[in-house]
């Protein structure tokens, strides 16, 4: 195998740190909801990485990218347009093949795992909009079935440019710019997050009880984390440690950046103070902005891009107020808004100044064709994603529920649908004042009989 | 003998507790609370949304006094956890039948 090796080592570091967004989004999100589903919103995190780590190696990765770096063994490809092939191989191939441009070759099961850590995230970020109320058995199932016929395929339109010009997605063959997944994870992941949440309907209490975020820490914990990982998303999706790398790494900074200062400065003229949350919630909607426009802009034209994803962002989240659906954690208001502001933006300010591959945008002398096929590729990913999820949540409402019930819901998601609750509040305990409970399941005596012994 | 209790702010507790000690009171009992008076409670925003929190924090102080040191205890509390501001809190004292130090069995005023 002739593999880059400086390209293969940015990569793996790459999955490495997309990986660590999932976890990061938990924290985000844990921290937004109340104390009594912290636990569950953590979870519907978590639970992604279980599942679709399994999909992709049994088929995800072949469906989504076909033959991808393999062309030379199953030439030729047998991918089409709107999906790749069902190999069944379990990633065996992708483990002897290599994947990339001559020269910048790696092997394909680095590309594999890297490309799965994208599979992984968009899921888990649609859980933000059923916060508090998911059944969560049924969201295991709806995300198996939701990655499985939305994702995979979308992944594959956006992303696999095919093996010599033949198999590629729709849209990656028509010339749609997205560098890291503006349409494939944004604007899917808040398409379907919009679907659902009105499928669910809103929560308990919805504009009536207080739901303030229960631990503002942790969304600051969690906004780090993406950030800090979302360079791997973006700057790895170069597949090469080279300049276009380079580019992406440094847009997404000062893009993400400037959207923190403009979600503030927002805060500070509408309601007189800036807020942690409204730092956290900015930089996320800066990075969710720059994510397919990245490797295409120039670093000042990134700024201004950040200026105004956090600056509508900060007022979309306002929106399901006026409009009555309940988007617990505004998955809406920053990814499904951030995403389709970040793909329409490139029709305007893609450059060829600063990478050779990019179409020029409407202001860099390239008309209006770049910014239609922007505007085609955000309304098709959308109404695919919508579509399917809104079917797919009606159809597992219809038959297995897809809400837990009220009394559970009121009383806490955590305790109800996990056994579990994130934190003690009998301050006693802590002091080893008054015992707070005894086990009593399943090895309780046993146990109990040992830490006698121990003397404990 | 008498029960003060007093709900003051939480960052007022350290020069309460100094002042009590400095006027010779041998123990106290502390514990969080929340509540709220004439200055109601305030409102915080999320994302735009704004909530009103009703409950403010607050430290609960219970001292049990001699009759005769009443005056001179609430007096102290009251100094140490003015600040003049909306929120101060109230000391308030009811009568207490008896006292008794479980480790001696002491009663009355010997236990306080």
């Amino acid at each position: 195998m002739d593999i880059n090796a400086g390209d293969t080592a940015w990569l793996l570091a790459s999955s490495a740190l997309v990986l660590l967004m999932t976890p990061g989004l938990a924290f985000f999100y844990g921290g937004l909801t109340r104390a009594k589903s912290t636990l569950n919103m953590m979870m519907m995190s978590f639970i992604t990485i279980g599942i679709v780590s399994i999909l992709w190696a049994l088929y995800g990765f072949t469906l989504a990218f076909g033959a991808a770096g393999t062309a030379s063994a199953t030439s030729p490809d047998p991918s089409n347009g709107l999906w790749g092939h069902l190999s069944w191989d379990g990633l065996a191939t992708a483990a002897t093949t290599t994947f990339g441009a001559q020269g910048d070759q790696v092997p394909t099961i680095v590309f594999a795992a890297f490309q799965l850590m994208f599979a992984i995230i968009t899921p888990a970020l649609i859980s933000g909009s059923i916060a508090d109320r998911t059944k969560f058995i049924s969201w295991s199932i709806f995300a198996t079935i939701w990655t499985t016929i939305v994702y995979f395929p979308v992944a594959h339109w956006v992303f696999d440019s095919g093996t010599d010009g033949s198999g590629g997605g729709w849209l990656a063959n028509w010339g749609v710019e997205d560098f890291a997944g503006g349409t494939a994870v944004h604007i899917n992941a808040g398409a379907a997050a919009l679907a659902l949440c009105l499928v669910l309907g809103k929560r308990i209490g919805f504009r009536k009880d207080p739901m303030r975020p229960h631990n503002v820490p942790f969304v600051l914990l969690g906004a780090g984390l993406l950030w800090f990982g979302w360079f791997g998303f973006n700057a790895g999706s170069a597949l090469a440690a080279n300049n276009l790398a380079g580019i992406a790494f440094m847009n997404t900074q000062v893009a993400t950046a400037a959207a923190l200062c403009a979600w503030l400065i927002v805060e500070k003229i509408r309601d007189g103070r800036p807020t942690s949350v409204g730092a956290a919630s900015g930089a996320v909607a800066g990075l969710v902005a720059i994510t397919p426009a990245c490797a295409f802009l120039t670093p000042l034209t990134s700024i201004l891009l950040g200026l105004i994803a956090g600056s509508v962002c900060a007022l979309a989240v306002g929106l399901k107020y006026k409009l009555g659906y309940d988007d617990s954690l505004d998955v809406i208001g920053v990814h499904l808004v951030g995403g389709i502001i970040g793909c329409l933006y490139l029709g305007f300010f893609s450059t060829d100044e600063i990478n050779p591959a990019a179409t020029n945008g409407l202001f860099f002398g390239g008309g209006g064709t770049l910014l239609g096929k922007q505007a085609v590729a955000a309304l098709s990913v959308f109404a695919y994603s919508f579509t399917v999820a809104f079917i797919l949540g009606w159809i597992i409402t219809k038959t297995i529920g897809f809400r837990i019930s009220s009394d559970a819901e009121v009383e806490g998601i955590d305790l109800n649908e996990h056994s579990e609750t994130a934190y003690e509040f009998d301050t006693q305990s802590s002091t080893g004042a008054i015992p707070s409970g005894q086990l009593t399941g399943r090895d309780g005596a046993k146990d109990q009989a040992t830490s006698e012994g121990d003397g404990g | 003998m008498r029960l003060v209790t007093a709900v003051i702010k939480p960052f007022k507790l350290d020069e309460v507790r100094a002042a009590l000690t400095a006027f010779g009171v041998q123990g106290l009992t502390v514990s969080q609370s929340s509540g709220y008076g004439r200055q109601r409670g305030h409102t915080e925003v999320y994302r735009g949304a704004e909530y009103t929190v009703d409950l403010v924090p607050k430290v609960r102080l219970e001292v049990l006094v001699d009759d005769d040191d009443l005056d001179d205890v609430v007096e102290v509390i009251v100094r140490a956890a003015r600040t003049g501001k909306i929120g101060d809190g109230k000391v308030w004292s009811i009568p207490v039948e008896t006292v008794i130090r479980v480790r001696t069995g002491e009663r009355g005023q010997e236990a306080l």
